[in-house]
């Protein structure tokens, strides 16, 4: 009975899932990107096989259980049974067919599916060199000269060239409809590309946990036209401050930030960030029990 | 020079009332206790019989009870984090980030290091010489000073919540975040040399088990006829004398970084947060081991007692225990397949980490034969391995999801993640502490636990789980990260509710099973067992009375096959034979050594945290003394005579003969 209880809330618990992952917030099961979708499938590929074995072993479970009840005496007793060879072959066996199918899996995705790989698309990949600080994305665009603040705006189809690093302590960087997640560190770099089929605005969001404003760095990124995006590029590179080292130092105190563009940057930035001649952010003032910049609440 | 270092006024924080109000509970609380131990004058008995103890049932029982009451602690955090995610929609909940942020950190820790690892060592302390057939471990008076040194650990944990603050960088502080630059409060302090002192007590507590093991076994307790228990608690003490020598070191560099401006890690100075990462996984991961495969022990020992029947494949299954412990240090990496370390370097790990899964998945069919056949009784030690059996294979299969590299990238760190390894470690380890809670516990007290409660315990603790992380898997599906103070997706939020409920499900577990300690000590006569066998046992813990004398066993025992006590029964050699001949027993003498180098040890760690440098070398020097003390000891052991054996053992004989006369007619 109890196992009927629980099968059922689980077939309600997936059925529920699958009505509510079928929406177009960021669920890792509604890709909008090759990367996300190539991704999906593999963990979908690979619970299902292995729920060809998981699901018979739950139900011998209880089948096992309850058909070898001390009050039935319809089931034989086999006091001494306790080894079998042939049994021992095949419980061998099933998981190791299984990990051998799983690992060959695993080789080939692992290296289709590198975060480093490049993914195909329409036009030149757009160059985007992200920095996160406490508690705020910084993504800087090279090629265009402009860089932004929690937003980062990208042509649909064309395939995202992302070079990261951290501006202090450790985050990953996350767009779950578009695939791949990825650490950024400080004084290393790490690639990324990624690609959004369609225009459309994604959420994204630091999984690696970072200080008391970890919460708080949420970005959009809007895929959009490749007009729309010349068009906001040209429009960012019209006006708002400068990005040097000052503004760089200002903007690295820990807080959050509202998004804002930059109209032009200082181009070594990056690279003295990663070198550290930028020096890392500064982190919160000495005091123990007050955090240095209590987190905006969301509006 | 301040005389009280970094100390003052500010460090408690009074204008918090969450933790003022929690702690001035305990703290009632416990000058309640203590006050009624002193009226009632128990005092002197605690200190003869329990603190100064060395005997391994008593300390056994000491580390099940700590590790008892810090669950309380590491679920009250547990339910405040999932309350805060259930308000925290567009808001910022009751719980500000920089209380929040502890709160998880503490929940960590806590729950890893002094709930799961005492609650299995306390059970393995317990059980193991029993099993084995012997008086004690191997270093009595190692032991308690490990258990004290654990139970240090706890207590610095606890202090924070008054004096200072807890870690805010989760139970793993990473740096750069745990360096003095981003964390310069107290909070990274308390957890380095809580976890620092706790882990010298447990590394000495698995040299003292692989010695126990290797060394001291009753006569013809050849290996290949251990008890599956004990196996996988050799397997997971040389896995605690393996790995936790790399916590110690790692902890250690990042307090040299913290304390003297070393840079093992920082950003500055060729230091390398990578470092960290390898090395704290490389513990890490077979700290996972540590605590499961003693867990696997007691559901073997627990599936073939309640099935009657001998655990199917045994060979097998040492062969899979002694796999498991081996591959455990060679898949570290896949907890940071996200680091970008290429593609070659991760599909490696990810197939070593897969590979983990077939030993398991050997282990489960084992279990699987050995309930075939059988006549299962659906006592709650049962139904703990029952609900695990179907439990973990789901936290497997989404473990190997995870270790996946493609699949990793999307689910790390998710909620996914969080409701995979509570999935294994609650439906693994804490079902299997259960479930040796319960099935020892009339061993230990001379009476069973009240078995209605433990079964609805059972089931709130079941479907509890499945309530509260269920749900976590579809957040992390929907891109949910884990340790988030506030969101503002609003798809998120009917599920964290469904989470809220379970925990609280959980709640009225716990609450069960508090009740069910105390309704079966109030009807302890009428649980009674005096036959020292309640469950018709098979290994050697159930051939001596329950509890158990302070030597065990009057006569060592002759083992003759597997499953050495279930053979005496069936020879009816147990209940035949003659009366043996009676010696008088050594055993170790009681020593106050571990509780006061323990008391060293706190006066050290907490001077440490707050740089109160006289107090530490005070604390330093006093453990140190201590040791010297014990050193110069001129008894080591006392006698218990003849004559007391013989009458002990006899009532026992008597006891138990009558009882299965009685049991046949």
């Amino acid at each position: 009975m109890a196992s009927d209880l629980r099968r059922i809330g689980l077939w309600a618990a997936f059925g529920a899932a699958a009505l509510a992952l079928g929406g177009c917030y960021p669920a890792v099961l509604n890709p909008q990107g090759p990367v996300g979708a190539g991704e999906k499938l593999i963990l979908l590929d690979s619970l299902a096989i292995m729920l060809a074995i998981v699901v018979p072993v739950i139900v011998a479970t209880l089948g096992f259980a309850w058909w070898f009840r001390a009050s039935n005496t319809k089931a034989r007793y086999l006091p001494d049974w306790a080894f079998s060879g042939r049994i021992e072959l095949v419980v061998w066996s099933i998981p190791v067919l299984v990990i051998m199918f799983l690992g060959g899996l695993t080789w080939v995705s692992s290296h289709d599916l590198d975060p480093a790989q490049p993914v195909s698309g329409q036009g030149k990949p757009l160059e985007v060199e992200v920095v996160s600080l406490d508690w705020k994305w910084l993504f800087i665009y090279p090629d265009q000269g402009i860089a932004s603040v929690n937003e980062l705006v990208a042509p649909a189809g064309a395939p995202i060239h992302l070079t990261l690093t951290s501006g202090s302590v450790m985050n990953a960087f996350f767009v779950p409809q578009l695939g791949s997640m990825i650490y950024t560190m400080n004084g290393m770099v790490t690639q990324l590309y990624l690609r959004a089929d369609r225009p459309g605005a994604y959420y994204g969001l630091s999984t690696m946990y970072s200080g008391d404003g970890f919460a708080d760095m949420r970005f959009e990124t809007r895929a959009v036209t490749p007009a729309a995006f010349a068009a906001w590029a040209q429009g960012a590179k019209a006006a708002g401050p400068v990005l040097d080292a000052a503004a760089y130092s200002a903007l690295s105190r820990p807080g959050t930030a509202p998004p804002i563009t930059y109209r032009a940057v200082d181009p070594a930035l990056f690279a003295n960030i990663v070198s550290l001649k930028q020096a890392p952010g500064p982190g919160p003032a000495n005091a123990p029990h007050i955090p240095a910049a209590a987190p905006k609440a969301p509006s | 020079m301040k005389l009280l270092g970094d100390l003052d006024w500010s460090a408690i924080p009074l204008d918090q009332p969450i933790p003022m109000i929690a702690s001035g509970v305990v703290a009632l609380g416990i000058l309640a206790v203590l006050g009624w131990i002193v009226a009632s004058g128990r005092l002197p008995y605690l200190w003869r019989e329990w603190i100064t103890s060395v005997d391994h049932k008593r300390i056994g029982v000491m580390y099940c009870l700590l590790a008892l009451v810090m669950l309380l602690r590491g679920f009250s955090d547990a339910i405040m984090m999932r309350s805060q995610q259930a308000v925290a929609f567009h808001s910022m909940g009751y719980l500000p980030p920089e209380h929040y942020d502890q709160v998880f950190s503490a929940h960590g820790t806590i729950m890893i290091f002094f709930v799961a690892m005492p609650f299995l060592i306390g059970l393995m302390n317990f059980v193991l010489p029993l099993q084995l057939g012997v008086r004690d471990v191997a270093f009595p008076t190692l032991n308690s000073v490990s258990f004290w040194l654990t139970a240090t650990g706890a207590l610095l944990v606890n202090i924070s919540l008054v004096i200072g603050e807890f870690a805010r960088t989760g139970w793993l502080p990473y740096p750069p975040l745990s360096e003095l630059r981003y964390s310069p409060g107290v909070g990274v302090d308390y957890y380095l040399w809580s976890l620092q002192i706790a882990g010298v007590g447990t590394l000495l507590t698995g040299i003292n088990f692989v010695t126990t093991i290797l060394k001291l076994r009753a006569p013809g307790m050849g290996y290949l006829r251990m008890p599956m228990f004990c196996w996988t608690s050799l397997a997971s003490s040389l896995l605690i004398v393996a790995a936790f020598p790399i916590l110690t070191a790692t902890l250690a560099m990042l307090i040299l970084d913290r304390y003297l401006g070393f840079h093992f890690f920082t950003n500055e100075a060729g230091g390398n947060m990578m470092m960290f990462v390898n090395l704290i996984w490389a513990w890490g991961h077979p700290e996972v081991y540590i605590l499961i495969l003693p867990a696997f022990g007691i559901f073997s020992e627990v599936v073939s007692t309640f099935s009657a029947k001998p655990l199917f494949g045994y060979r097998s299954m040492v062969m899979a225990t002694m796999a498991i412990c081996l591959l455990s240090f060679m898949v570290w990496l896949h907890h940071f397949f996200t680091m970008g370390a290429g593609a070659d370097v991760n599909a490696f790990f990810g197939i070593m980490s897969t590979i983990i899964a077939v030993p398991t998945g050997v282990k489960v069919f084992n279990w699987l034969f050995t309930i075939y056949g059988g006549r299962v009784r659906f006592t709650s030690p049962m139904l703990w391995a029952i609900g695990f059996m179907i439990t973990f294979v789901i936290g497997g299969m989404t473990g190997v999801l995870l270790a996946i590299p493609p699949a990793d990238f999307v689910l790390h760190n998710s909620l996914f993640l969080v409701a995979h390894f509570h999935n294994v470690i609650i439906g693994g380890v804490l079902f299997g502490a259960f479930a040796g809670y319960a099935y020892w516990f009339p061993k230990a007290f001379g009476f069973k636990l009240h078995e209605g409660l433990g079964q609805a315990a059972f089931w709130c603790w079941f479907v509890g789980f499945y309530l509260a992380f269920m749900p976590l898997y579809v957040l992390g599906l929907m891109g949910m990260t884990r340790r988030l103070q506030h969101y503002d997706v609003p798809q998120w939020r009917p599920w964290t509710w469904v989470a809220m409920a379970g925990a609280c499900v959980i709640l009225v577990g716990i609450v069960c099973q508090i009740a069910q300690l105390w309704v079966s000590i109030r009807r302890r006569e009428s649980l009674r067992d005096v036959t020292g066998d309640p469950w018709d046992g098979r290994s050697l813990e159930w051939s001596t009375a329950s509890p158990p004398p302070a030597f065990n066993f009057a006569v060592l025992p002759d083992v003759h096959g597997e499953d050495a006590y279930w053979n005496m029964k069936q020879r009816a050699l147990k209940e035949a034979a003659a009366e043996p001949a009676y010696a008088a027993i050594e055993v170790p003498r009681n020593t106050p050594t571990g509780f006061v180098c323990a008391f060293f040890a706190t006066v050290m760690g907490f001077a440490l945290i707050w740089h109160i440098w006289w107090l530490a070398i005070a604390g330093i020097l006093g453990a140190w003394a201590t040791f010297v003390v014990f050193a110069w000891r001129d008894r080591t052991e006392s006698e218990i005579p003849a004559e007391a054996v013989a009458r002990i053992d006899r009532a026992n004989r008597a006891a138990r003969l009558s009882a299965t006369v009685g049991g046949a007619s």
